[in-house]
């Protein structure tokens, strides 16, 4: 170890950032503590803390619940999450591998358009990819899974396949030398050593659907299904006063399992930001 | 040179590849090709286009409040870029140095990214009119406020990313170069501009790239933040884009021609400032 890693009066910088994290969660703190008081109180005054009238107990987690079905938002968003998710990791590795050892015209012509793909913004696709899906009935939670395997499969195929080009052939070669068929090659050997990337992309991926808003919002069929952040939207409603109470309800809901999913797999989520920050 | 396990696993493509190949043409060959037909044509759905030449792209950059979108967004990328690097470098700098409980600030600074844009933009709102209306004032009274407000809220979200980013980048800095300098005696300040940023490079690219077509594709945060208010003045490409799709009738093919020169926008960009950044790295 050497003197650079070493600062001056090391005591003051911890207290420094130690205020600065504060500073930096205050946001949230402010949304759990509003979420207790009466909605009148939370406009005219966001900085009070909640007490005598101006405290409602759970009031505002009921109603939010009610209006905007949270629970079912929820579930629908976790299904499709989850869905997505699967399915990209076992679409895209395959396809990855495809890709890389096949290697011919149609494999690099592929690999390209996927590259593409990672540099278009979603308006330019929006207007026709919502069309498309809803003509194809893709506009039920399943669907969107697939929708999200095509639209999301640029920034996986692009990290699967730089993962893979790191593997030595040879085991495989000698794994169908003993006889091993093409599949079991794949599902035995490569995804084994594929795995930390295999993390990293579903945490990467998953951070992106779990708060998509755009994309649901188009596709789903909104009367029957609405992710949680299409469910906050719909909260202010179109030129009607919002209920404050309720939304600040909802937010703290929707905050709550992502800073338990947080706390449960930060190696993993520090993991996947770095495995997406390779270079295009 | 084809390899054997190459060609025994081409004639499984129907496995291995066509599910991935086959999404991909719906969910993006397909809409893009059809984006870019439709752009020079008049339609109200996607199988009604009826060509129309150029006019929708006269129309987009004839378009006051698409010209405005232009200047927010592009105004609003070049500060969020240069905050939430200069900031995020100068954290990541301080939390790979020896300090307590540099691993808990890593974790709280990063949090934010994990909150979808609907939620941070009502977290935000409810702070920042929180704030203002200590002076009678809220987020939609100007959209000046509305800039600032989305310029903090983004700083906040993006800069612990940024952070994890860097910290990578400077855990593996060769230590024996810094070592090297400071036997020949380099000060602070040259070590930082001489041999850390120069090899920082990569990672300086990588973020610099990430936070500009963040700033550009913003929408979400855009959306429930402002909502364009006052009259559409604190509005992002994104958001007019959207906009002119879903909320002027007959206008979806200036709003295609508009998601198209968007889309060159970011993609020239991207390429441009990937090569200006590429060609200012250096090997240790």
């Amino acid at each position: 170890m050497t003197d650079n890693n070493k600062v001056k009066h090391p005591a003051l910088w911890t207290t420094l950032f130690g205020i600065v994290s504060l500073a930096w969660i205050f946001p949230i703190v402010l949304v759990i503590i509003n979420s207790f008081k009466q909605k009148a109180y939370i406009s005219a005054n966001a900085f009070s803390i909640p007490s005598g009238k101006a405290f409602v107990g759970l009031e505002n987690y009921t109603r939010g619940i009610e209006t905007t079905n949270f629970f079912a938002s929820f579930g629908w968003t976790l299904l499709i999450t989850v869905g997505s998710v699967i399915l990209i990791l076992l679409c895209t590795s395959m396809c990855a591998w495809w890709i890389v050892r096949v290697n011919n015209w149609a494999a690099k012509l592929l690999y390209t358009l996927f590259l593409f793909n990672m540099i278009v913004p979603f308006q330019m696709v929006m207007f026709t990819l919502s069309k498309l899906a809803d003509m194809l009935k893709l506009n039920t939670p399943w669907g969107l899974c697939i929708v999200y395997l095509g639209f999301g499969a640029g920034l996986a195929v692009f990290i699967f396949t730089g993962v893979i080009k790191g593997i030595p052939q040879e085991l495989e070669e000698s794994a169908m030398i003993d006889g091993a068929n093409v599949p079991r090659i794949f599902f035995q050997i490569v995804v084994p050593i594929m795995k930390p990337s295999i993390v990293s992309v579903a945490i990467l991926e998953a951070m992106w659907i779990w708060n998509d808003y755009l994309l649901p919002y188009l596709t789903l069929d909104l009367g029957k299904y609405k992710t949680i952040s299409v469910a906050v939207q719909y909260l202010k409603g179109g030129y009607g006063s919002v209920d404050m109470g309720a939304m600040m309800a909802c937010l703290v809901l929707a905050i709550i399992p992502i800073i338990v999913f947080y706390l449960v797999c930060q190696k993993y989520i520090v993991k996947g930001v770095m495995a997406g920050a390779v270079k295009g | 040179m084809i390899s054997m396990v190459g060609k025994a696993i081409r004639r499984w493509w129907a496995l291995f590849a066509l599910p991935t190949f086959a999404a991909f043409i719906i969910g993006f060959v397909v809409p893009f090709i059809m984006g870019v037909y439709l752009s020079f044509c008049e339609f109200t759905t996607v199988t009604d286009g009826e060509w129309v030449g150029l006019k929708n792209y006269g129309k987009a950059l004839q378009d006051k409040e698409f010209l405005h979108a232009l200047g927010f967004s592009t105004a609003f990328t070049i500060v969020t870029t240069i905050v939430i690097n200069v900031v995020a470098f100068a954290i990541a700098y301080m939390l790979t140095k020896a300090i307590k409980g540099s691993n808990l600030f890593r974790s709280v600074f990063f949090m934010p990214n994990l909150i979808g844009g609907i939620i941070l933009g009502y977290i935000w709102l409810l702070l920042l009119n929180g704030i203002l209306a200590h002076w009678g004032k809220a987020l939609t009274y100007s959209a000046t406020y509305g800039f600032w407000g989305l310029v903090i809220l983004v700083c906040w979200q993006q800069i612990g990313y940024m952070m994890i980013i860097y910290i990578a980048g400077m855990q593996s800095l060769p230590t024996d170069v810094l070592e090297a300098a400071q036997v020949d005696g380099a000060n602070g300040t040259q070590t930082m501009f001489k041999i850390i940023i120069p090899l920082m490079m990569p990672s300086i690219t990588v973020c610099s790239f990430l936070t500009v077509t963040n700033g550009f594709k913003l929408y979400d945060q855009n959306l429930a933040l402002t909502n364009g208010a006052p009259s559409n003045m604190s509005e992002g490409l994104a958001m007019n884009i959207t906009r002119t799709f879903y909320g002027r009738m007959g206008w979806e093919g200036v709003g295609q021609a508009k998601a198209v020169l968007f889309f060159i926008l970011v993609a020239v960009i991207a390429l441009l400032q990937n090569k200006l950044t590429t060609s200012k790295e250096v090997a240790a």
